[in-house]
């Protein structure tokens, strides 16, 4: 039962990755095209947003009541930084709606949009660090190493400073694939093709570099990568998939792009999840707390599997709806 | 600071933001969903623009809820790591069932903000409407696990552990009903009473329908809850009397354990000598609303040891405050229903709008004064007799520093969604004053 939740909590993790992201990386695309994408963001983005960042919620109360004790592990250790993703969060999510709802004027828009643009960056940085400091297995509970080796070291390396730059750019062209296939405007399709691209590629090169700091820290994770035949797959099947993904940019086939995008980006948390399995949380000292150690009684699982379950087919027809009602249709004349 | 309490002050302040967030954005979208309801029953496009402003309203105070509750749902894990462990699983239930209602209300409010014009008009009028239910529902299933704290059941406590945890049986806990009731009948009472007096303040400068219609909608809702509140309260009370009977003393300040009970008005209580001077007391009175039968037994403080008493003082000039604001809005709803009834001359007075004016932030004062009195009023509990509060406190150092890092963030947004609003206002008054 515990594995079920555990496998929905990896869905809603690669949904909100997948979706948050994308809206993410519409803060990170205004900033990189010095506004040019404002308008296409604010339009792609703005009725579904709220709906997207609920995924993270969910990941939060699988976490606690299923797995209680990486939540608070994992919130103790790596307290900063998930402080600092926080603040990010309202900053984004505050200015994006003031932007939307304040009345037409030159110079609030301004601020708001920078506000937006640059806690774009900054809250999925820190998310990539979180993240880069779960994987890399420095936290410690011996609380007695000092403020610095608990609370610092297990996020502030150069594997999490990679990991967070990654984040940056999948999430940047995560939002470069919805924003081209979204835009009518042939200039801007070629713009933004270019800009997707060369993401793209900063995005492989980044990759390697995560695989480098990973190497230098002392984490095997390529030696993980390559001996996980699921992950293997993963990587062979993502790479497979780069050249016709740069065929379907090139051709400007809109859900081609969103399908093969959204392709690598489950391949890459798939892989990652099949190297690290059953290990949730690595640690230092070496006692990683694993699913077997984490898990909630198998009561808690149950009841936790079925709310989820019935959430989900209440969820996912609704979010078809919202999707299909400002993604796929046109906005009538008025 | 001390960490401790910088940790419960950071609580504080985020659970204090939030929960005016959430009751706005739990009620509002009732009342955008009855203009537009009305808008579609008698073709009045005030009741339409009445609508969409009220939905810029809800958007706002929506997203800035979101955020603020997402900031939470971390921050109980951030402050109090060990609490999380153990009653994670536990009280985890009705915040699994909290994520759907949220979920669908997000997707519903999304239709509702972009869609008036791609969705059919009753299909547009039905997801406000999913919006106000799935909004009380999220309230009711976080209220739900708040309740539990108080009257933590399903579970068996040995040696630092849970053991035969039953979800169901935590979820619905002897105190989750009159919570529930009490919060969700607080948040329609608070809105609808600052949205009102809101719009008297405008109405008064300029004597516009839209203000007019706004009042009547707002107030409809406001005067039902707050009619109904002081019956709530009083189970609510009663309950607490049975299950946590140091908080009930708390609340009055009673000391010494009696039969007879007076009930105490105001005053100042004084903990060292364990009396309450300057008070009004009615004699027998406490013990009828804690038990219903005036001769009745209530304990006093006295009763446990002093390490297990809540902050005396908060607790009960919180109790006070919220009960005094209960009975004069009580007061308010009563006017309403008497001039809505017979005399309608009223509505356009100015005592009639100068009460309402005054009586905007005051839902609100009762809101917050409440959730001190729970909150304060379980110290020193986290879980109510089973874990202490400070035994679940974060080894991290230096809470301090995130405790005036989210204040100073909590305050600039509570200054920037207020002059987001009186924008709002202001565009929405122009536009009519230049018609006409």
């Amino acid at each position: 039962m515990a594995e079920a939740n555990l496998i929905i909590l990896v869905i809603c993790l690669m949904l909100y990755v997948l979706l948050g992201g994308a809206d993410f990386g519409g803060g990170i695309l205004e900033l990189l095209s010095r506004g040019k994408a404002s308008k296409i963001v604010s339009r792609a983005i703005a009725p579904v947003w709220e709906a997207n960042h609920v995924w993270l919620i969910l990941v939060v109360v699988i976490l606690f009541v299923g797995f209680p004790s990486v939540y608070s592990t994992v919130l103790t250790a790596l307290h900063i930084p998930v402080l600092l993703v926080l603040l990010g969060i309202i900053a984004r999510g505050s200015a994006f709606t003031f932007r939307h709802y304040d009345i037409d004027e030159e110079r609030p828009k301004a601020i708001y949009s920078a506000i937006f643009r640059y806690s774009s960056v900054f809250t999925t940085f820190f998310l990539g660090v979180t993240v880069g400091g779960l994987i890399l297995g420095e936290i410690t509970m011996d609380y007695q190493l000092g403020f610095y080796q608990v609370y610092i070291h297990p996020w502030l390396n150069w594997f999490s400073v990679s990991m967070g730059l990654f984040m940056v750019l999948l999430f940047a062209f995560l939002a470069g694939i919805f924003t081209v296939s979204e835009i009518e405007d042939k200039d801007y399709i070629i713009y933004f093709t270019r800009m997707t691209k060369r993401l793209l590629i900063s995005l492989v090169v980044m990759g390697a570099i995560v695989f480098a700091t990973a190497k230098v820290a002392g984490h095997p994770l390529l030696k993980d990568f390559i001996n996980s035949p699921i992950s293997v797959a993963c990587i062979v099947i993502a790479t497979l998939a780069l050249p016709a993904f740069w065929y379907f940019l090139n051709k400007n086939k809109g859900n081609w792009l969103r399908l093969t995008a959204g392709l690598q980006t489950t391949l890459i948390v798939t892989g990652w999840f099949a190297i690290q399995f059953p290990v949730l949380v690595k640690t230092k000292s070496g006692h990683d707390i694993t699913i077997q150690a984490a898990k909630a009684p198998e009561q808690v699982q149950l009841f936790l599997l079925i709310a989820l379950i019935v959430g989900v087919l209440i969820i996912f027809p609704a979010m078809g709806f919202l999707y299909k009602t400002f993604k796929f249709s046109e906005e009538p004349e008025s | 600071m001390d960490e401790f309490l910088a940790a419960r002050m950071q609580m504080a302040v985020s659970l204090g933001f939030h929960i005016v967030f959430a009751c706005i954005g739990m009620v509002m979208p009732w009342f955008m969903f009855v203009a537009e309801w009305k808008w579609l029953r008698t073709k009045n496009p005030v009741y339409l623009d009445l609508a969409k402003a009220w939905a810029k309203g809800v958007a706002i105070f929506f997203a800035v809820g979101a955020v603020s509750g997402t900031v939470l749902s971390f921050e109980l894990g951030m402050l109090w790591p060990t609490f999380m462990q153990h009653a994670g699983p536990i009280f985890g239930m009705p915040f699994s069932w909290e994520g759907t209602a949220f979920f669908v209300e997000a997707i519903a409010l999304g239709l509702f903000l972009y869609g008036w014009k791609r969705l059919n008009k009753w299909v547009h009028l039905y997801t406000g409407m999913v919006v106000g239910i799935s909004g009380v529902l999220s309230g009711i299933f976080v209220v739900s696990a708040n309740a539990w704290m108080n009257s933590p059941s399903g579970f068996d406590w040995i040696d630092g552990q849970a053991f035969n945890i039953d979800p169901v049986k935590a979820m619905f806990n002897k105190a989750w009903f009159s919570q529930a009731h009490h919060m969700t009948i607080a948040a329609f009472s608070a809105t609808g009473f600052a949205v009102a007096g809101v719009h008297a303040v405008l109405y008064m400068k300029n004597k516009l329908e839209i203000h007019a219609k706004a009042i009547t909608i707002a107030l409809a809702f406001a005067s039902v809850a707050a009619v109904l509140q002081p019956i709530s309260g009083d189970l609510a009370a009663k309950n607490v009397a049975k299950l946590q009977p140091a908080k009930l003393a708390a609340f009055e300040s009673h000391f010494k354990t009696e039969e007879k009970a007076s009930l105490i008005i105001g005053g100042i209580p004084d903990v060292e000598n364990r009396e309450v001077k300057y008070a009004i007391k009615l004699p027998g009175f406490l013990s009828f609303l804690a038990h219903g039968d005036f001769n009745a037994e209530v304990k006093g403080l006295e009763e446990f040891p002093e390490e297990e008493w809540p902050p005396v003082p908060i607790t009960h000039y919180s109790f006070q405050l919220m009960v005094g604001i209960g009975m004069f809005l009580m007061l308010i709803a009563a006017l309403f229903f008497a001039g809505t009834y017979k005399w309608k001359h009223w509505f356009e007075k100015k005592w009639w709008l100068r009460l309402l004016a005054i009586a905007t932030p005051l839902g609100f004062i009762a809101v917050e004064a409440g959730w001190v009195v729970t909150e304060v009023g379980r110290q020193p509990w986290i879980i109510y007799g089973i874990m202490k509060t400070k035994d679940s406190l974060t080894p991290m150092p230096g809470i301090q520093y995130t405790f005036y890092t989210i204040t100073a963030v909590y305050v600039i947004l509570t200054f920037v969604v207020t002059w987001l609003l009186s924008r709002q206002i202001q565009l929405l008054q122009s536009k009519y004053l230049k018609n006409g």
